[in-house]
């Protein structure tokens, strides 16, 4: 089983909802980014979302973009990005790391080479921002060798119609962009998750993460109350932000993690 | 479907997943997919519309004022001494370029669509003051998206659009030009997509608009072979056009693609030249990834990271081009040169005197690639060249360039 499914399973187990944390790689430099990578799982995430930082990130608000830059300008490239997985999983060979960005870094690396390297370093998922269904198949088959999975990406606007096609041959989870918009800047209600998430459920039994619109604890609760995991980026790539330079940096992001996942481990408390 | 199944010819492109060879495609978000589908069914839908084609004609013909003239540049011959050079004279169109000829067609498709906000990308501003004229011709609320950077070297530009009633927003994400305009027009577009249409100028973007801007810019290519036959009762030997993203050399080339006699050549912006790094010569100096909902060649460096394109020529300033061209490049229908800012200022310049025309820096570029040409070849040999634009808004550039104060 994979990491991915082995954690979702004991998140069912356990009867709770999972946390998420999204920071961009060498945000805001190499050293720092691996002790907050590191620093995670112990603060409550169950599962990593890694950024590929990219020069265009056309589905990204100023925040992430931010993050992105700083870690462009940090040196950044692919092949340190799995360095930092592989150096990850010395110490922890549980928690699943996905790396998520835009295709262009991965492309020039080559698919096929990406894919068993990134492997071999310990990456559980990708998750291809610019990668619809429709253009997926140039990825798919070369990360289903190496027994890495492509979650899907599905947003307000994709339909009943189609939603089958877009989650065809789909594995690992869902992701559930809750916004029509660009990360950081609009907040998901419960009343669209509470529609949105079950009509997902009719169509796969994948677990469904939901992204986009969530900041903070209460709304990660919120979205783990219908779904199965919440993914949170903005709020994190803000508080390095406003901490840049500053020693506690770790300390801090570490500290909002750990908030996030005792909203996410409270939520379902009830009846 | 696929054009290499069409027999002899090279017109048919692109294939059912909008695909020209390898290159095109759709490499967008998710939450756009739906909407670029919907695009692309509704032109479909109007291309087979006798009355979409008439009324998008009558407008070309009575506000844009085609066809636009041929000209035989008889002085500039002349003074080449070699083929007889024509400009085919887009830049006589309404708003100065030829990009109303596809602002025109886009925006009535978006009313077709029932969409009430225009957005736009823009360079040196010329399709965005396109984009705000139709906009203004049709009543609609149209915001425009331009890097920092050029707003405040393309002012006058900036000003047209804003008395055209155009909200002009300034990016000041990445290198705060073209590139940064699209992806900001992009994330405006994903925010928006109940009412908004994406206006996009060049044949570059997620299949349709490759597609529908070359359909669109095609006049350009067919009115010229008939204007050329009945001045020369021929085809050109050569047909010459500049190449920034790519759409009036698409425009130009595509009616011409089945006629192996005619050469076709696109000019790139070579910036300060290409061996220092610092141009906007995607095909010469890049290779193929995605950007901006394409796969296509490239300005990147060998991370997958996109580079800043330089141009002296605000238009010519983006490190990618049309997907079909790198297509047509990498089958060698067409071929693909460079002229540097100074080779394109000394033909703004001698274009100016020769035939009073003050051409637009970008086809200057085109022009520049014209005279060293022209030469090689023998006096009963034709030349055309697409004058796309004219070069009123560039008059501050040349003048700092020449050291002139206005």
């Amino acid at each position: 089983m994979s990491r991915i499914a082995a954690r979702f399973a004991a998140l069912k187990r356990e009867g709770r909802g999972g946390l998420i944390p999204f920071i961009e790689a060498y945000d805001p430099d190499a050293a720092t980014s691996l002790a907050l990578l590191r620093g995670m799982p112990e603060a409550g995430a169950d599962l990593i979302e890694l950024g590929i930082p990219f020069t265009d990130p056309m589905a990204d608000g100023p925040i992430v973009q931010a993050a992105g830059k700083r870690a462009l300008s940090a040196g950044v490239r692919v092949d340190h990005i799995l360095g930092m997985v592989r150096e990850f999983r010395r110490e922890d060979d549980s928690t699943p790391i996905i790396l998520m960005g835009y295709l262009n870094p991965v492309l020039s690396y080559g698919t096929e080479r990406f894919c068993a390297d990134a492997a071999e370093a310990g990456v559980d998922g990708l998750i291809m921002v610019d990668l619809p269904t429709e253009e997926a198949d140039m990825l798919i088959p070369h990360a289903a060798a190496n027994g890495i999975d492509v979650v899907r990406l599905v947003a307000p606007t994709t339909d009943t119609k189609r939603l089958p096609l877009v989650l065809e041959n789909s594995s690992g989870f869902i992701y559930y962009v809750s916004i029509t918009g660009i990360t950081g800047t609009r907040s998901t209600t419960a009343e669209h998750l509470g529609e949105a998430i079950p009509r997902i459920r009719r169509v796969s039994d994948l677990p469904i993460a939901v992204g986009f619109g969530v900041r903070s604890p209460a709304q990660a609760a919120e979205a783990v109350r219908v779904a199965d995991a919440a993914v949170v980026g903005s709020a994190l790539c803000s508080t390095i932000a406003a901490n840049l330079g500053k020693p506690d940096l770790v300390q801090r992001l570490l500290e909002q993690v750990r908030q996030l996942a005792d909203g996410v481990r409270g939520a379902r408390v009830h009846a | 479907m696929n054009q290499l199944s069409g027999l002899n010819t090279l017109r048919n492109g692109p294939d059912g997943r909008g695909r020209f060879g390898d290159y095109g495609g759709r490499f967008v978000a998710e939450t756009l997919m739906p909407l670029i589908l919907q695009v692309e069914q509704a032109y479909l839908a109007a291309r087979a519309d006798p009355a979409f084609r008439q009324e998008l004609d009558a407008y070309l013909k009575h506000y844009v004022g085609r066809p636009s003239a041929l000209w035989f540049a008889e002085r500039l011959t002349r003074h080449l001494g070699g083929a007889k050079i024509y400009f085919k004279r887009d830049e006589l169109n309404h708003t100065g370029s030829h990009k109303a000829n596809n602002c025109m067609g886009q925006i009535l498709l978006a009313k077709r669509m029932g969409k009430t906000r225009i957005i736009a990308e823009t360079g040196a501003g010329q399709h965005g003051v396109a984009t705000a004229t139709m906009c203004a011709l049709f009543g609609l609320p149209c915001t425009v998206y331009m890097g920092a950077t050029d707003v405040e070297r393309q002012k006058p530009n900036v000003f047209r659009m804003k008395l055209l009633g155009a909200e002009v927003k300034p990016v000041t994400s990445g290198a705060s030009t073209l590139k940064d305009a699209m992806n900001e027009a992009l994330r405006d577009w994903v925010a928006n997509v109940e009412d908004t249409y994406y206006l996009i100028g060049t044949v570059a973007g997620p299949h349709p608009y490759p597609m529908m801007v070359r359909d669109f810019q095609s006049v350009i290519g067919e009115e010229a072979k008939v204007q050329l036959r009945e001045a020369e009762g021929r085809l050109p030997d050569a047909a010459v056009a500049c190449i920034g993203g790519g759409s009036n050399a698409m425009g130009l080339f595509h009616p011409f693609l089945d006629d192996p006699s005619v050469r076709l050549i696109g000019v790139e912006a070579g910036g300060h030249g290409i061996e220092t790094g610092e141009h906007a010569a995607s095909l010469t100096g890049g290779r193929p990834g995605v950007l901006h909902g394409n796969r296509t060649y490239l300005l990147q460096d060998e991370d997958g990271q996109i580079i800043e394109a330089h141009s002296i020529s605000a238009g010519l300033d983006y490190p990618g081009i049309g997907p079909e061209h790198s297509w047509l490049h990498d089958t060698g229908r067409v071929e693909y040169v460079s002229a540097t800012d100074e080779e394109a200022l000394a033909a703004f310049q001698l274009c100016t005197r020769t035939e009073g025309i003050i051409p637009a820096l970008e086809p200057a570029h085109a022009l520049a690639h014209v005279t060293k040409l022209a030469p090689t070849l023998g006096k009963d040999q034709i030349i055309l060249m697409n004058l796309c634009g004219r070069g009123d808004k560039d008059i501050f550039t040349v003048a700092e360039h020449l050291g002139v104060r206005l």
